[in-house]
Parts: C-alpha cells; sequence; structure tokens
C-alpha cells in the first residue's frame, strides 16, 4: 500500500487524511462554493485572461486560465470563502484538463494551471490555520471533461466513442499530477455525469500513486441528470456507488444538477449506504426564467440544515449560484449541529449496471 | 433494499456466448450486431440478472468483437441495467472489455494457471478497474478435478488475494463442473466433487461467492434436452444448498425439480450424487426412452377428448382448437340447463374460467400473442353458439347482470386505414371479457365522441399508424376536453409513443391518458382504469410519469441543429458521373395482375412475426427457445393461408412504375415531363442536425445530378381483401382475418421489392446483370433506393399526392388516398427510385424553424399547413 504523505505545511505528524478524520468526527465540515461566478463579477478584461502566456485567441472565459495568469483575483475569491467559514476549500480547476482546454489553444499549460491553482489554495489556507489553528483542506478539483466514454456522440453510430478511457486516464494523470506537485490534499472527481469518465480518473488517481509512491485520498461526487435520480449515463445513485466504491473515496457525495430542496432524496439515499463520508454541495436553488439563481442565502441554509439534523451529512458546500454568503450562511446554520455518523454495511457482492445488485451471502 | 435488486442465488444468462451459444456465434460471425443486442435483450427481458458476454472463438478479433458487443448495449438502457460478466481466457480480451463496461462488471476469469504473479497482476486490475472476478479453480499443475485440489487451489488463491487486500465478497471460485456419466469410472465423482468441494470452500473461504458453468454436466447426453435439463435442475438442488451462489445456464433449459418424471429425476439423482454403482448405464438406458417424446406428445394430444366437459372447453380455449368447441359448448349448455342454470353461465363459468387461464398465461408471458388471437377463435364461436339461447331469454335477464366488465369504443383515427394493431387489441380485450365497440378506420372525431357518450362507454381506446394520426388524436384529445368528457382515453399503435402522448396528448385532454405500449398491456391497463381500488393510484402515477418525461424532455439538451444554410453546405456530395444511365425504357408501366406465386418467393417474413408481436428475424425465429413454437405454428398457419389465397384467386396485386428526367435545384428535384408545360417539383427535406466526424447533412435530393439526372417512381397494392375478410369475421374468426391482412401488407412489401429488381435489371435497366438471393434482396444489397413518403429520409406524406398524380395510380394501380394521404387499400406501398450508386437511406430527424419556413414556402402551402405536415420533425 502507498504510505502516507507528510506534508511539510503540516503541523502534526497525522496525515491528511487522518487531520480530515479528526475534524470530521467533531463537526460538519464547510466546503467552497463556485468560482465562475465570482470570477465574473472580477470583471477582468479580455486581455487579462491571457496575460503574459502569449496565447492568441481570445481567452475570455477560459476561468482555469486565470489562476495563471491573475492568481491574485483567485487568491482573493478563496479568502472570501475561508472568511465565510468554509474548510474544504477547491481548487479552480473544473475545466483545467488537456481536453477542455483544447477549446482555447491551451493545453500546454495545463500542468501549471494546476499546480498555480493548488499553490494559491495551499497558500491561502496555510496562512488562516497558521493565524486559527482550523484545520483546513485543498481539495484538487477534477471536472467531467466535456466528452463522454459511455456514449456515442452520434445518434446513428451507437457504438462509437469520442474518446477512450485510456485517454481519458491519461488527461486526468496529468491533470492530478499538476495538482498534487502544487500542494493539494486530496483530489475531487466533481460533477460526474458519466459514471466510466470516473471510473477513468480513479483508474488515474491509482496510477499516480504508485508513480509517487503516496496515498491520494479521493473525493468523488455525482450530478443527476434527472429527478429520477440518474446521471447522464443512466446509473442511479445507489449502481454509482457499487461502481466506485473500489476507490475507497474519503467523501462520497452529490453536486451541482438541482437545489438542496430537490437533492435531499438522493442524499438521504447515499447517507444509508455509503460506508464513508458523505458531502453534498447543490446549487442555489433552481435556476429562474431567465436561468438565474435567486434563492437566498438563508433560504439554502436553512434547507441544508434539514439535512444535517436528520444526520445525513459530513461535508457542505455550494455549487452554481451559490456566493461567499451562501455558505456563510450555512456554515452558521449547522454550528452545532452533530455530523452524519457512517453506517456500517454487510459485506455483500455488490455489482452495477444502471442499477445496483446485490447478491447476499 | 428491495428485493429486485438482491439475490439469493444467480442464474447467468449464456445466450450472449460465443461458447455456449450456436446461434450468437453465428451472428457475431456474420457481423450482425444489431440482431445480436437483441439477443441480449430477449435474455434481459427474460430476466437474466447479469449477462455473461463471452466471444472467444478462432475466427474472431475477441477484443474488437468484445468491445463493439459492450459498447452497443451500453447504448440499450434496457439491457445496460444489468450488469455484465466479462468473460474471456484472454486477458487482453478482458481488460479491453473492463475498459467499456461502466457499471461494476464481474471479470470470468483468472487463474494461477499461469502463476502467482500474473494472477495477482489481473487481480490488482481488476481491483483498480472495480470490478468482482471469477477465479478458475486452475493452477501451474493444470485444472482441478478432485475434491482435495479444488479446496486447495481455491484456498492458496483466497490467501494471496486478501494478501494483497481484494475485497473478498468481490471473489467467486469456479471449482469445476465436469461431464458425469461419460462412461469413465473417474469421471463418476465429478459431479460430486463439485457439490463437495464448493460447501468446503464456503467454510475456508469466507465471503467469498462460488459459481460453474452448467452445460458441462451434461455433456454426454447432448441432443437428450429432457435428460439434460433433468440433470441440471437435480444438480442445482444438491448444489445450492451446499453453497452454490450462481451459474452459468441456460434458463430454459431448467426444469422444476418436483416436476421432473420421479423415475428420471431419481436416475440422475444417482448419477450426480454417486448412490450406486451402475447408476450411469441405468441412466443411459433411461435416457433411452425419452428420445422419442413426440409420439407420446400426440398420445396426450388424443386423450383430451375423454375428459369432462368443463375441462375440455379450457383446453380448447388455452391450445386454440376450434374443431369440436360447438359440441363441448352445447354439452355444457344442456348439462347447465339440465341442473335449472341459464345459458349464460356457461360462458361465466367454464368459457371465462379457461379464457382467465389464457389471460394469466399471456400476463406471464407463457402464452403469445398468435395464440391468444386463436383462443379468442374459440371463445367466439362458442359465445355465437350461445347467443341464440341466450336471446330466448333476454327478457328475464335484469340489465345488470348482461353487463361486460367494461366496455370500450376503439376507433383508428381519420385520414388512418390500418387496424391490424387495433384488431389484435380488440380480440385481446374481448377475451377478458371487455365488451368492445370497434368502430373501424378512419373515424372521425365526432363519431368517436358520440359513440362514446351514447353507449356509455367506460374509456376510448384511438389507433394510428402513420404519423399525421398523431395529430388527430392530439384533435380527438381537444374535442373530449371541448365537450367536458372524463373518461380515460387510451392510446396505441405503431407510431405512437409514451413521449408523444406526454408531451402533447396528455396535456390536450385533463381526463386521464394512457399510452398503451403494446397489446399485451391493454387488458392491465382497462382492469386498472375500471377498479374502484387502482384506479386513482393507477391515473396518478401515469400522469405523474407522463409530467416527468415533459420535464426531462424540456431539461433535455437537444441534439445541436446547424442553420439550413450550413447544413446545406455540408450536403452530401456524390461522383455525380457516376449517375445511372437514362432509363432502357422510360414512360409509364403498368402491371394489373402480377403472379402472386412470385411475390411468395421473395417475401420478408420478420415484419410479419413482429406484426404479431413475436420479435426476433427469420428464419432464426422459428429455432427460438421461447417463441420458437409459436413461430412455426403461425407459419405454418401462413402458408397454408398462402396456398388458399393463391389457388383461389383471393389477391390481385396491381402497381406502376415510371421514370422522369429532372436535375436537382437545391433542395428540389425538377422532373421535366414531355406531355406537360409546367414543371413539376419535389421538395425533400435535410437533416439539420449537426454531424460528428466527416458526416455529410444528407437530402434525397443530393444524389440527383444538376446538370441532368433521371428519377423514378412507383405504387403498388393488393386489391380483393374484402370479401374474405368480411367472410372472416361473420365467421367470428379473427384469426384468420388478422392474418390475411398480415400477408396481404407482405405482398405489397414483396411486390415493391420485386418491381423495383424488375426496374433495376430491365425498365430502367442499369443494374443488368445483378443476381441476387431473396436474402439479399431484403437486406437490400443492391444498387439505388427506393425511399416512401411518410418514412425516415423523406418524411413528408403529403407527397404522395405529387407522386400519385405523375403515374396516375388511380387508373394504373387503382389506389387512393386519404384526406391525410393514407393509401387505400391499405396493403399498399409507393415510393421514389433513386439510381446514384451512392444513394442511400437515412433519417432527416430533427429540423429547424428555418427549414419549415423554407419548406413551405417551395412547397407553396402556409406555415401552419407544413406545421402539420412536419410534426414529427418539428419536436
Amino acid at each position: 500500500m502507498p504510505h502516507a504523505r507528510s506534508a511539510p505545511e503540516s503541523v502534526t505528524s497525522m496525515s491528511k487524511r487522518q487531520e480530515f478524520e479528526a475534524a470530521a468526527a467533531t463537526r460538519i465540515l464547510i466546503k467552497d462554493g463556485p468560482y465562475g461566478t465570482e470570477i465574473q463579477r472580477a470583471k477582468l478584461a479580455a486581455g487579462d485572461y491571457a496575460g503574459d502566456t502569449g496565447l492568441k485567441d481570445d481567452q475570455k472565459g477560459n476561468n482555469d486560465l486565470v489562476n495563471l495568469t491573475q492568481p491574485q483575483v483567485i487568491r482573493k475569491i478563496c479568502d472570501s470563502y475561508i472568511d465565510a467559514g468554509a474548510h474544504i476549500l477547491a481548487t479552480n480547476t473544473f475545466n483545467a484538463n488537456r481536453i477542455s482546454q483544447a477549446d482555447y489553444g491551451a493545453e500546454h499549460l495545463v500542468h501549471e494551471i494546476n499546480v498555480s491553482a493548488a499553490k494559491i489554495i495551499r497558500e491561502a489556507i496555510d496562512e488562516a490555520t497558521a493565524k486559527d489553528g482550523v484545520p483546513r483542506f485543498v481539495a484538487g478539483a477534477m471536472g467531467p471533461t466535456n466528452k463522454t466514454l459511455s456514449l456515442s456522440p452520434n445518434v446513428e453510430d451507437p457504438g462509437f466513442r469520442e474518446v477512450s478511457f485510456d485517454e481519458i486516464v491519461e488527461v486526468y494523470v496529468e491533470q492530478a499530477r499538476g495538482l498534487i506537485e502544487g500542494g493539494a490534499d486530496f483530489i475531487l472527481i466533481e460533477t460526474v455525469f458519466d459514471t466510466l469518465n470516473c471510473k477513468a480518473a480513479v483508474m488515474a488517481v491509482k496510477q499516480l500513486e504508485r508513480e509517487l509512491g503516496q496515498d491520494i485520498p479521493l473525493m468523488i461526487s455525482l450530478t443527476l441528470t434527472d429527478l429520477s435520480g440518474r446521471n447522464l449515463s443512466g446509473h442511479t445513485v445507489e449502481a454509482f456507488w457499487h461502481t466506485v466504491r473500489h476507490a475507497k473515496p474519503l467523501t462520497m457525495g452529490l453536486n451541482c444538477s438541482f437545489g438542496a430542496e430537490q437533492l435531499r432524496p438522493h442524499v438521504q439515499i447515499l447517507s444509508d449506504i455509503a460506508d464513508c463520508y458523505l458531502m453534498a454541495y447543490p446549487n442555489a436553488g433552481l435556476p429562474n426564467d431567465l436561468g438565474e439563481y435567486d434563492e437566498l442565502p438563508e433560504t439554502t441554509a436553512a434547507l441544508t440544515r434539514v439535512w444535517a439534523d436528520n444526520g445525513r451529512i459530513n461535508a457542505l458546500g455550494g455549487c452554481c449560484g451559490s456566493t461567499p454568503a451562501h455558505i456563510a450562511a450555512m456554515a452558521k446554520k449547522v454550528e452545532g449541529v452533530a455530523p452524519r455518523a457512517l453506517p456500517t454495511v454487510d459485506q455483500h457482492m455488490r455489482l452495477a449496471g444502471l442499477e445496483p445488485f446485490t447478491i447476499a451471502a | 433494499m428491495s428485493d429486485l435488486t438482491t439475490a439469493r442465488f444467480v442464474n447467468i444468462g449464456e445466450r450472449t456466448n460465443v461458447t455456449g451459444s450456436a446461434r450468437f456465434k453465428k451472428l457475431i460471425l456474420a457481423d450482425d450486431y444489431e440482431t445480436a443486442v437483441e439477443v441480449a435483450r430477449d435474455q434481459v427481458e427474460n430476466g437474466a440478472q447479469v449477462i455473461d458476454v463471452n466471444m472467444d472463438e478462432g475466427l474472431l478479433d475477441a477484443t474488437k468483437a468484445m468491445t463493439t458487443f459492450l459498447k452497443l448495449i451500453a447504448a440499450e438502457p434496457d439491457i445496460a441495467r444489468v450488469p455484465v460478466m466479462i468473460d474471456s481466457s484472454k486477458w487482453d480480451v478482458i481488460e479491453a472489455g473492463l475498459k467499456c463496461v461502466s457499471g461494476k462488471p464481474i471479470v470470468n476469469s483468472i487463474s494461477m494457471k499461469e502463476g502467482e504473479d500474473a494472477f495477482l497482476d489481473h487481480a490488482r486490475k481488476c481491483m483498480d478497474y472495480g470490478a468482482a472476478v471469477v477465479v478458475m479453480a486452475f493452477d501451474e499443475e493444470g485444472q482441478a478435478d478432485t475434491k482435495n485440489r479444488k479446496v486447495e487451489i481455491c484456498g492458496r488463491a483466497y490467501d494471496l488475494l486478501i494478501g494483497i487486500g481484494f475485497p473478498p465478497e468481490d471473489i467467486i471460485f469456479d471449482p469445476n463442473v465436469f461431464a458425469v456419466a461419460t462412461g469413465i469410472e473417474e469421471h463418476d465423482r465429478y459431479g460430486l466433487d463439485f457439490i463437495e468441494a464448493v460447501r468446503e470452500i464456503k467454510q475456508r473461504c469466507p465471503l467469498v461467492k462460488t459459481s460453474g458453468g452448467l452445460s458441462n454436466l451434461s455433456f454426454s447426453f447432448r441432443g437428450n434436452e429432457t435428460v439434460r435439463r433433468a440433470m441440471h435442475s437435480v444438480f442445482l438442488f444438491h448444489a445450492i444448498p451446499a453453497g452454490l451462489d450462481m451459474a452459468i445456464v441456460n434458463a430454459g433449459q431448467l426444469d422444476v425439480y418436483d416436476q421432473i418424471d420421479p423415475e428420471l429425476r431419481e436416475a440422475c439423482e444417482d448419477v450426480i450424487l454417486m448412490r450406486r454403482p451402475e447408476a450411469t448405464e441405468r441412466l443411459i438406458a433411461l435416457a433411452e426412452s425419452y428420445r422419442g417424446k413426440s409420439a407420446a406428445d400426440e398420445k396426450a394430444a388424443e386423450e383430451w377428448r375423454g375428459w369432462d366437459v368443463k375441462r375440455r372447453l379450457e383446453h380448447a380455449l388455452v391450445k386454440g382448437i376450434d374443431a369440436h368447441v360447438v359440441d363441448d359448448t352445447e354439452e355444457a349448455r344442456e348439462l347447465i340447463a339440465a341442473g335449472g342454470g341459464r345459458p349464460i353461465e356457461v360462458i361465466e363459468g367454464p368459457l371465462m374460467d379457461g379464457m382467465n387461464v389464457v389471460g394469466d398465461l399471456f400476463g406471464s408471458g407463457k402464452m403469445f400473442l398468435p395464440q391468444v388471437v386463436k383462443s379468442a377463435r374459440v371463445m367466439k364461436k362458442a359465445v355465437a353458439h350461445l347467443i341464440p339461447f341466450i336471446e330466448a331469454e333476454k327478457d328475464a335477464l335484469p340489465e345488470e347482470e348482461r353487463k361486460a366488465k367494461g366496455k370500450i369504443v376503439m376507433a383508428t383515427v381519420k385520414g388512418d386505414v390500418h387496424d391490424i394493431g387495433k384488431n389484435i387489441v380488440g380480440v385481446v380485450l374481448q377475451c377478458n371479457g371487455y365488451e368492445v365497440i370497434d368502430l373501424g378506420v378512419m373515424v372521425p372525431w365526432a363519431k368517436i365522441l358520440e359513440t362514446a357518450r351514447e353507449e356509455k362507454a367506460d374509456m376510448i381506446g384511438l389507433s394510428g399508424l402513420i404519423t399525421p394520426s398523431l395529430d388527430e388524436m392530439v384533435t380527438v384529445a381537444e374535442e373530449m376536453q371541448a365537450a367536458g368528457m372524463d373518461m380515460p382515453l387510451l392510446i396505441g399503435g405503431a407510431t405512437t409513443s409514451k413521449v408523444h402522448t406526454a408531451l402533447r396528448i396528455d396535456k390536450a385532454y385533463e381526463g386521464p391518458v394512457i399510452h398503451v405500449l403494446d397489446a399485451s398491456r391493454a387488458v392491465g391497463v382497462a382492469s386498472r382504469l375500471l377498479s374502484d381500488t387502482q384506479r386513482d393510484e393507477f391515473v396518478e402515477t401515469t400522469a405523474a410519469d407522463y409530467v416527468k418525461v415533459r420535464e426531462a424532455r424540456e431539461g433535455k439538451a437537444q441534439s445541436v441543429l446547424l442553420g439550413l444554410e450550413e447544413a446545406r453546405a455540408n450536403a452530401y456530395d456524390p461522383f455525380y458521373s457516376d449517375r445511372a444511365a437514362p432509363p432502357l425504357r422510360p414512360g409509364i408501366h403498368s402491371f394489373d395482375n402480377w403472379s402472386l406465386e412470385d411475390l411468395r418467393e421473395c417475401i420478408d417474413w420478420t415484419p410479419f412475426f413482429r406484426a404479431w408481436e413475436l420479435h426476433g428475424t427469420y428464419p432464426k425465429i422459428l429455432d427460438d427457445e421461447v417463441v420458437g413454437e409459436t413461430a412455426q405454428q403461425l407459419k405454418a398457419d401462413a402458408d397454408a393461408m398462402l396456398d388458399r389465397i393463391i389457388a383461389g384467386q383471393w389477391l390481385t396485386a396491381k402497381g406502376v412504375a415510371g421514370f422522369w428526367p429532372c436535375a436537382r435545384d437545391g433542395d428540389d428535384v425538377t422532373l421535366h415531363l414531355a406531355d406537360r408545360e409546367e414543371r413539376v417539383v419535389l421538395p425533400f427535406l435535410r437533416q439539420q442536425i449537426k454531424k460528428s466526424r466527416e458526416r455529410a447533412n444528407m437530402c434525397l435530393a443530393d444524389f440527383i445530378d444538376p446538370a441532368g439526372d433521371w428519377i423514378g417512381g412507383f405504387a403498388v397494392g393488393i386489391h380483393g381483401i374484402e370479401e374474405h375478410s368480411k367472410r372472416f369475421q361473420e365467421d367470428k374468426d379473427d384469426y384468420s382475418d388478422i392474418l390475411l391482412k398480415a400477408l396481404a401488407d407482405r405482398f405489397a412489401e414483396a411486390f415493391a421489392e420485386r418491381l423495383h429488381q424488375h426496374v433495376r435489371t430491365d425498365l430502367w435497366g442499369y443494374a443488368p446483370q445483378e443476381q441476387l438471393t431473396n436474402e439479399a434482396l431484403i437486406k437490400e444489397e443492391y444498387r439505388g433506393i427506393r425511399p416512401a413518403p411518410g418514412y425516415p429520409a423523406c418524411p413528408d406524406h403529403s407527397l404522395k399526392p405529387i407522386l400519385f398524380d405523375l403515374l396516375d395510380v388511380e387508373a394504373n394501380a387503382g389506389l387512393t388516398l386519404t384526406e391525410n394521404f393514407a393509401m387505400l387499400p391499405t396493403a399498399a406501398v409507393s415510393g421514389l427510385y433513386f439510381g446514384h450508386p451512392e444513394a442511400q437511406y437515412f433519417g432527416v430527424a430533427r429540423i429547424g424553424r428555418d427549414q419549415l419556413e423554407d419548406y413551405s414556402a417551395r412547397r407553396g402551402v402556409d406555415i401552419a399547413t407544413a406545421e402539420r405536415w412536419l410534426r414529427p420533425n418539428l419536436d
């Protein structure tokens, strides 16, 4: 087994996994919110995105590149989430992979972007923790890429795939390597709409663990595409959990797609079956007719408080539409509420197609 | 966790395994993945909880076959819902498979055959991919044959796996099932050794599962299915309590233990459990007596005539035998009358009891549609015999006692003439005690509503086959709403769908709207709608389901559409110089009595079986484990009727074909007619969905040279059906009536195929040398296409009037069109001929507003009309 990494910044002899477990035993941990809307509010000029990278194309909208060209902007956002009370700070790297960056002609910068992104968060939380002693963690975030391994983009040719498993593994190894090099404590595979892409990401992290000879705890977060509780590749929440259990993730959970209200039944299902920590970060409600999120922080906080009261949650944060104010409201609302106790589940053979299948002893 | 997703013993289907299924092997070798996928679907529909996929065949590129097949079934939600077992003796094939499977699969198998290092390497990879694994009891020395070797090897493998952190609950040991009763003494212990090994392995290795491939066991009795099935069942009966968790087995090859002939069962048990020294000899001797099983069946067939009348009636209904039914019904009537009973009691008693048995068997998938329709024929004849007696004492009968379970008004909507499906549903409902008022075809909404009100119907059922019928159904729903009705509306027919029902019909009508997928669901739907206790819940669940469909639809990212100009820029660009030469015999050619005998030879039977809800490809369907017997019987009945049709000259095949010089003009094709001033324009639609890779956005006009070319057209129809259909109906023989209609449809299709061939080799003559078998014809392995208006490449039915005018179809082939462009008589086909070698079929699919506007201008109609015509391509 890979041995635990001793981070130079760490003030204790515990591994980050153990530190997380220790922190999660005492409270519901708070994760940050999204970067995209906050970057927009920084009102960067088109040229600010590209900075001195020499990239010719218009880079406006390439939020991941900002890690490299305008790190102070990212740092400021990170600080605002720390001030809001977040313990788990994700890197701004949702699209910092070779496939997504190819759209901007920036694929050669993937490694640098990820290293820089992780460094910004690392520095921000180390400074904060040095002051107040509150443990905080860097989650190196990896998005789903814009290619899918489970589905054909061409309805007339259902056997066709745009990309291969090995290619996706390679793409994720590159991104994860940058994130770990920059100081990420965990890898967060988030917004999983395609289960097979997620399996490739798990494979990538396992390969990287062997390459670096260190333990890299995983956080996995599924996103649903319909209210019946399936992701885009068609897996139910339970089938998805069966499929990724082998990753032994530190946290498993759900993000995006819906607001806390709609996500509640699915968090509940997962809470009963996942024998690891549960982290969920819903959107701030559902978008209104103009596609904007207008759920007030207090509303979101009240809805997620219900999860906490029911003992369903170990870590809580925000996705689309959430602001530092939402995170602060959620943090305040669950203060003092006991975290979810991990369930003990029977050791059965748990298989899955799109639906779960268990063979009892 | 629900029972549905948790199992204690698992049958793993072996029909998608080239080493276990000769049929599947043939399909894969022939590259027929489409049918191969259907095999997987059948298997899941028939209850397989895991599907085993194996492509280990010397003639195959197993890696390619494995990945191709796994990706294809991943695209089928009703198959992909169950886990896959990736089965290969080659690790490369397994690993390639692991990269395509998105759930948590089982790897079958790894072993210590090549030593511990390779074994553990493979095991680690299975952990990384997240797969459970079958471990064969196989080591460096070979396959374990004795109990001790099996237990020892599995124990050693277990310790190694636990040592690397492999989860014990993800291990399945396969301790090798070998053939018994081979005549070789050392083989006698194989069955018992397996069972005992399973018991010890489960004790020695906590949390593991065990599995075995059953077909090996009975290998020496190949060809004797009765004995094989008995052996498998007996084996499982003893192995499961010993701890066997799963088996790879053809579920059709299992009997219920209790129902095996006790003598055979004991002989099998003696062999498997080694209970006596001469067990093998006894089983072999006994097996011989099970070979000539069909003789026994015949004897049983005669026997039933000696049973009591109630049982005879039930038997006749279940088996669909009408030979004695009138006599038996009369006997039952007299019997009941002698006891002071009334004639209606024959129906309410023995006949309904028999039909309930039929209903149960059909509902549980043990009977198939053709059999049910035959049962209905028997029932109708029995009822017809009783009606005069019932009428005679009608006055004495209170109204409510004559009440059927429920009353349903059924109709094929205005503008549509197709009624095979509707008739089948009607028959099935009648069989189940519902009163069906069938208004026939082309029924305007006013008549449907009026009848429903006058008859105080409980519900309305609408049917339709062509796409304009979908709009007509919406109209009926709107009118029901306007009339303030609230009775349930049932929707069925080939073009209808749950999505269309949810999106358009359900929204138009506040009463319950239910899409009925096929005839087998009709009774369930009707009975729930009429049930006091289930109705509300059923209606609410369905409505909620449709809301969900609508929401999913609204939320769903639709495929990206190109602008029309952009799509046109990506038009298909053939080598126009390859275009077909001008026709050898231009002009219009009509045929007023094509030989039916000739057409019979090129009938494509697969769609015929589909019309009867028997799914599978002909001729393979005749050997299908589940529906094969039914399919054979249906084919025999069809052949007998074909003989009668041809000998009695019941039907006449009339057709017409013609060719015109033309040129492509954008998405139009302009025809230059010698005898007319103005030019005739055929406007076509272009695909607008954004294509991946190098694919073009096709339009039929692309296959026509703008510099000058030729196009053809045809229409064929089968006449004369009405007289015979009427006779069958009068004779209460729905089965023959539906059979006749289905065969007429097949004749029309065969005629279209034959005429097209005649056009290619002779009339147009661009392929004079063509020599194709019937099979090749059905697979369309020829040059050129004949797209039909209303079908995917040319979805606008309204091109039919133009074509009919060009060919003067009414005079030349006796066909007419309804206001919604359905052809009369119903058994008819019309279309266009394209001769370019690159011409191909495609689906226009969804088009944009820009093309709708452009098309309405080209077609010279207002937007609303064009919208109505193209509705299915707009949503």
